[in-house]
């Protein structure tokens, strides 16, 4: 292990320092040199949008991912971890946003886990408990340590999991969205246990886009932006709108990252060329209209309607709703209440069977989970949906399945040197495109596409973008479902954005930019009344 | 896909050098009626072995068709010694194997428990059904409406190593050109994208788990034939059987890919295994170990190219 001691006083050593770091994927750049300083004791928030780099920086500094180029120095150190479990030997804690928990095993031996109190091989339960005890003191003292994981609620496990973090005593800890899933009392209890921690000298990074939280808890706030540094501020005041624009802005970029555009902006920049498409008439009847849909614990009371060649973008923050969304209108998970009608057709979709009969496609957020297929053939993927449809007496007849993937095949360019090559072989976009393919042939006139770019490069994703227009020029209802600031405003209509599971705007093309986008999901902005929703 | 790379491949070039390795040992392999006996050998877990090919593709796993060749067995015999005529009795056999496999599938679709224990329960309550209804004897003295089954023969061939051949055949059919065999694959493969896709995961899974009853039942009218009796101990250990030839035959114990070709040879090669460790003398102790290696080897090197091969572009 490389180590070489700082030159500078301990006294204005920060705690962390990341230099220059850099993290290439296959055809992206995550992170193109970033700066990061943290001081001793001090809570510093990490904000940027989707995409913009956070999670690869802190997969980087917990040693998950190793970096391309740049260095780390801890306490004026420089330190190369060489694992997740080198980098917490040396006190990096981080808090992810899944757990990390075992749901069977009890509350103190999770806290404890890898090292429980012992002796001769035997847990000492008494010690056990007791120190677990100690270590819920702050964040909440009311979970009885002997009962198991699995019985507390989802907040409550949070807690345990940021306990275990801080008990410790890290150097930095790591909160990404820690208060996701807690009620305000415990947000309040969070704050307590950080500023306790932070008083004796451990540093925490904060991820967070709850502006009431940030300004309540974080000390400074570095912005990042298309895998780079915008900027360091205090945190006090907050600068709502400065941030938003920070993180959102595109051409305004601050300091040394103005060269060398990234693909990102080079597209957000076509939005200005686009064809003007024809707007649908006025008086007919919508493709899909939406009313007053409630799941309970995910989505309230939302109305919307979409026409036919429409693409209507759906933006949030993780957690909003969008996926939900999705999932309820396809009939996968239960609505508590609300209609969905198709071209003036009450539906009532229990299952995706009847969404697909209702002309619903669904393109999921996880291909590869729940998309594909993977070990099976591009002819039989595209055909699955159909297959019912294309049997006779139960018998599929080969060549009508053969013609159908390859007329898919060919209208939609999927690059594959066969029909009957497994669709693992094939890259993410020809993968994404197999998935497209498969509505298509159902002849879905409603497409719900969730994260149709994820994980996919930036030519196939161009193409992907290409490809939705095109759809959508032929009369297929899109919605568009992304996390993506740039690609909502290259491709829709109109965008409506969630926020804990309501509707909270309805912006227009013509009144779109990421800023507006961001404000209203993070919540810079109050509800907006919005005149375009036709339910 | 290239015959090559096909999986089942390599149950049929093990299946060779073992039958090479046995004609070299011992002369008396090779002849007639040692192939024949081997054949015929094959024919009752081969046949349990499809209805369990099915069920594994789907991502399940079904101990339960040992007691269930048993239970459909008795009551084969107990219709056929009432003098109903073989048909009716082997169609209120099959009815019962099909019953069974319902059970199993509900208990894992509407019940949710997992396959495993579904039919590790039925395996227990269709054997003490099996053991109630005999009241624990063997049953014999019918009509001989089956007995051909066991002795006539075809072209030389044994009619139920016809009768298998046939069923692997409609097998293969169903599995590779019909809904019912896709939807298998795509259960297994991936229930979640199965269920987006509009597919009624619930129903097709029940589905497999009722081939499974039926190929049991199958199973136990060929066995009934051959032994002239029907015993409720019938099929002990058998879903173990079953599940080995499956395995050897390339299917992937996690569902989604497989075949019942590869089932066919991995039975035949179980089979050729235990008559030729007999031919050769070698005691049963050591027969079991063999068959044990055989298994693990079978899967270890079945991954290996597996690994490799998706490595490869084709």
């Amino acid at each position: 292990m490389p180590s070489t001691v700082g030159t500078t006083t301990p006294a204005t050593t920060p705690r962390l320092q990341m230099r220059g770091v850099r993290k290439a994927f296959p055809g992206v750049v995550a992170l193109d040199g970033v700066d990061l300083e943290v001081r001793a004791g001090e809570v510093h928030v990490l904000l940027g949008e989707n995409g913009a780099g956070k999670s690869t920086l802190i997969n980087v500094l917990g040693g998950a991912l190793r970096p391309d180029a740049g260095a780390i120095a801890l306490n004026g150190e420089t330190v190369a971890f060489s694992s997740p479990r080198d980098a917490r030997a040396r006190g990096i804690a981080i808090v992810h946003q899944e757990l990390a928990l075992v749901p069977a095993l009890s509350v103190a031996e999770n806290l404890l886990l890898g090292a429980p109190p012992a002796r001769a091989g035997f847990v000492q339960r008494a010690q056990l408990h007791a120190e677990a005890a100690a270590a819920l003191t702050v964040l909440d003292p009311s979970i009885d340590v002997r009962q198991p994981v699995s019985a507390l609620r989802l907040g409550q496990q949070q807690l345990v999991e940021i306990a275990r973090a801080m008990r410790g005593h890290p150097a930095v800890l790591v909160l990404d969205e820690p208060t996701s899933a807690l009620t305000p009392h415990e947000v309040t209890r969070l704050f307590d246990g950080i500023r306790r921690l932070t008083a004796s000298g451990t540093s925490v990074i904060y991820i967070s886009h709850r502006m009431d939280e940030i300004a309540v808890i974080g000390d400074r706030i570095t912005v990042l932006r298309d895998g780079r540094h915008v900027t360091t501020v205090p945190a006090h005041p907050l600068q709502h709108e400065q941030l938003v624009r920070w993180m959102a802005n595109r051409d305004d970029v601050a300091g040394d990252a103005a060269a060398d555009p990234m693909p990102a902006t080079a597209e957000a920049s076509r939005v200005v060329h686009r064809d003007p498409r024809v707007t649908p008439s006025a008086g007919a009847t919508s493709r899909l209209r939406v009313h007053a849909l409630s799941r309970r614990g995910a989505l309230y009371d939302i109305s919307f309607s979409a026409d036919a060649g429409e693409i209507v973008g759906f933006a949030g923050l993780l957690g909003a709703g969008r996926t939900e969304l999705a999932r309820a209108l396809f009939g996968v998970d239960r609505l508590d209440a609300g209609e969905v009608f198709v071209d003036g057709l009450r539906v009532h979709c229990t299952h995706p069977g009847d969404a697909i009969r209702a002309g619903f496609g669904f393109v999921t957020e996880d291909r590869k989970g729940d998309g594909l297929l993977l070990m099976r053939s591009v002819r039989e993927n595209i055909a699955l949906p159909l297959l019912r449809s294309l049997a006779r007496f139960g018998v599929v007849p080969r060549p009508s399945e053969t013609t159908l993937a390859e007329d898919a095949v060919r209208d939609l360019r999927i690059r594959t040197p066969s029909v009957q090559q497994s669709v693992l072989a094939l890259s993410g976009g020809n993968q994404q495109k197999v998935v497209l393919a498969k509505w298509l042939a159902t002849g879905a006139r409603i497409l719900l596409l969730d994260e149709p770019t994820r994980g996919i490069d930036v030519a196939a994703k161009a193409e992907i973008h290409a490809l939705i227009r095109s759809l959508a020029a032929r009369g297929v209802t899109v919605l568009l479902f992304s996390s993506e600031l740039p690609e909502l405003l290259t491709l829709a209509d109109r965008t409506l954005v969630l926020r804990g599971g309501r509707l909270v705007g309805d912006v227009a093309r013509a009144d779109s930019s990421a800023e507006r986008l961001l404000a209203l999901a993070v919540g810079a902005v109050d509800a907006e009344t919005h005149a375009g929703s036709a339910a | 896909m290239r015959w090559w790379r096909r999986r089942e491949t390599g149950t049929m070039v093990g299946l060779l050098l073992l039958c090479v390795a046995l004609f070299i040992a011992t002369p008396y392999f090779a002849t007639v009626d040692n192939l024949r006996n081997v054949a015929e050998q094959s024919t009752v877990i081969g046949t349990l072995a499809i209805g369990m090919t099915f069920v594994i593709i789907a991502g399940g796993i079904d101990l339960s068709v040992g007691s269930v060749v048993a239970l459909s067995g008795v009551v084969l015999a107990m219709t056929l010694r009432a003098g109903t005529g073989a048909a009716i009795a082997v169609a209120l056999a099959l009815l019962v194997g099909a019953a069974t496999g319902a059970v199993n599938g509900a208990l894992v679709t509407i019940g949710r428990l997992p396959p495993f224990i579904a039919t590790l329960g039925t395996m227990s309550v269709a054997r003490g059904l099996a053991l109630l209804l005999a009241d624990g004897r063997p049953i014999s003295g019918f009509p001989d409406g089956l007995r051909a089954l066991a002795t006539a023969r075809w072209f030389g061939l044994p009619v139920s190593v016809m009768v298998m051949l046939g069923l692997f055949a409609i097998a293969q059919l169903v599995l590779t050109r019909t809904v019912l065999g896709r939807f298998t694959f795509a259960i297994g493969g991936n229930a979640e994208a199965a269920r987006l896709a509009g597919i009624p995961v619930r129903g097709y899974t029940t589905g497999t788990y009722v081939i499974a009853g039926v190929s049991a039942a199958l199973c136990a009218t060929l066995l009934l034939a051959r032994l002239n009796s029907a015993q409720p101990i019938a099929g002990i250990g058998y879903e173990l059987d079953a599940i080995a030839a499956v395995v050897i035959g390339g299917t992937s114990l996690l569902g989604g890919s497989g075949s019942v070709l590869g089932t066919l040879l991995g039975a035949l090669l179980m089979s050729v295994l235990r008559n030729g460790l007999n031919l050769l003398g070698v005691s049963s102790y050591i027969q079991q170990i063999a068959i044990g290696t055989v298994i693990v080897s079978a899967v270890l090197v079945d991954m290996a190219l597996q690994r490799r091969l998706r490595h490869t572009p084709s």
